[in-house]
């Protein structure tokens, strides 16, 4: 028989330096605190330091689940990491992981690289390994500095964007199970979200005296948004199918990727769902990437009741995008 | 469609310009308050209340509130 796979724990990490909407209208007076307050719904995001990286907030995050859930650490036999900004091309940083949490080296590591549909797809690999028999407890890792990719004159990426990471244990038993999954890929917008050069085919080209904005996070937001207003009805409509629901009344709680206030209420409405069943938590921290959905869950943990169930909706760069219903035990 | 209607939820999407100043002609990428979230503001508003899609190149290549009237009317 196939084993179940579950939601143990989750536990999340915020860096210590916050940037606030006033500190970033002194940077761009075109803006004012209310405004940015108000369209994106972001009152302050947490940025790293500057000698911290995704490894370094990957251990404090699990550090943290260990001690908020009692976990031992022995217990774990693979580690999952969801990045886009990992600490070197190689090794992948899951392995750096390993070592300084001291996970037993009997653990299979992998990085893998997705952004806001990450966290849908890393429980998708997890409950994947566990329905296999390849591991019992697996750790799920979203780690992300995307300040470190965004330029400081970009006003909009760095208003949007916070940097996070959250730390997950996926297990045969938990508080949500997981349930059945819609995945979907469309390479074809894959220039909307971009940072450009860097890597093999092209790459970094800034010098002391000149800066290239390709060396750069660069988003498409007019672009992303069409997608999302395309994407996201249909991906709320097929997880809902797939299993075995139908409509939004079928489902307690919805998650969606937290990308702007802004955007989450249009597709709120257009989708038909009402205020209280959707949840947000962005305003002290941002868009953190792949963070958001464990994020929201953790903070809104509290309100989730037996048998309840909440659809998960992760969407953005790629475009990628996944969906999954949790039922809560 | 009616084109005072789309002028006034073009205007709603603005907090500081007032109202009075939109016209058909106004080049709006011009006005002081635009700006990347106002344009996304303005293709939701398109998408709830027109059903239709405008891209980022669509507002980029329209001068006037006419010319993205004239769009929406196109792709209806």
């Amino acid at each position: 028989m196939m084993s179940q796979a579950y939601i143990k724990a989750i536990s999340y990490y915020l860096p210590e330096h916050i940037l606030t909407n006033e500190a970033l209208v002194k940077e761009f007076p075109e803006w004012t605190v209310e405004k940015v307050a108000k369209k994106v719904g972001i009152n302050q995001r947490h940025i790293s330091a500057q000698d911290e990286f995704t490894s370094d907030m990957a251990i404090k995050a699990s550090q943290k689940l260990f001690e908020e859930h009692s976990i031992d650490k022995a217990d774990i036999d693979f580690i999952l990491l969801c990045t886009q900004s990992p600490d070197y091309f190689l090794p992948t940083t899951a392995c750096i992981v390993q070592d300084r949490l001291g996970i037993p080296t009997s653990a299979g590591a992998l990085d893998y690289n997705q952004g806001c549909s990450g966290y849908v797809y890393g429980l998708a690999l997890a409950k994947g390994l566990i329905a296999g028999g390849i591991a019992k407890n697996v750790l799920l890792i979203t780690s992300e500095v995307y300040s470190k990719h965004i330029h400081q004159s970009d006003k909009g990426n760095r208003t949007i964007f916070g940097d996070a990471a959250s730390a997950s244990l996926i297990s045969t038993d938990g508080f949500a199970a997981i349930g059945e999954f819609e995945l979907g890929t469309d390479g074809s917008g894959f220039d909307d979200l971009i940072v450009k050069n860097g890597a093999m085919k092209s790459g970094t080209k800034s010098t002391d005296t000149n800066i290239e904005m390709d060396d750069f996070l660069f988003m498409n937001g007019a672009g992303v948004f069409n997608f999302t207003l395309a994407a996201v009805p249909s991906l709320v409509e097929n997880t809902l199918s797939k299993n075995q629901l139908e409509g939004v009344e079928s489902v307690d709680w919805f998650v969606f990727h937290q990308a702007n206030s802004f955007m989450l209420n249009h597709l709120r409405k257009k989708i038909g769902i009402e205020q209280e069943n959707f949840l947000m938590h962005m305003q002290d921290c941002g868009n953190t990437v792949s963070s958001t959905l464990p994020i929201v869950l953790k903070e809104h943990h509290e309100k989730f009741k037996t048998g309840q169930k909440a659809l998960l909706a992760g969407f953005g760069v790629g475009y990628s995008w996944g969906g999954n219903v949790l039922t809560f035990c | 469609m009616n084109k005072e209607e789309f002028i006034q939820f073009f205007a709603e999407q603005f907090d500081e310009t007032e109202p009075e100043e939109f016209k058909a002609e106004t080049e709006f990428r011009q006005l002081e308050e635009w700006d990347s979230m106002v344009a996304l503001m303005v293709i939701a508003m398109i998408d709830e209340e027109y059903n239709v899609k405008v891209s980022g190149d669509d507002i980029r290549n329209s001068t006037t509130i006419a010319d993205l009237m004239a769009v929406v009317e196109s792709k209806k």
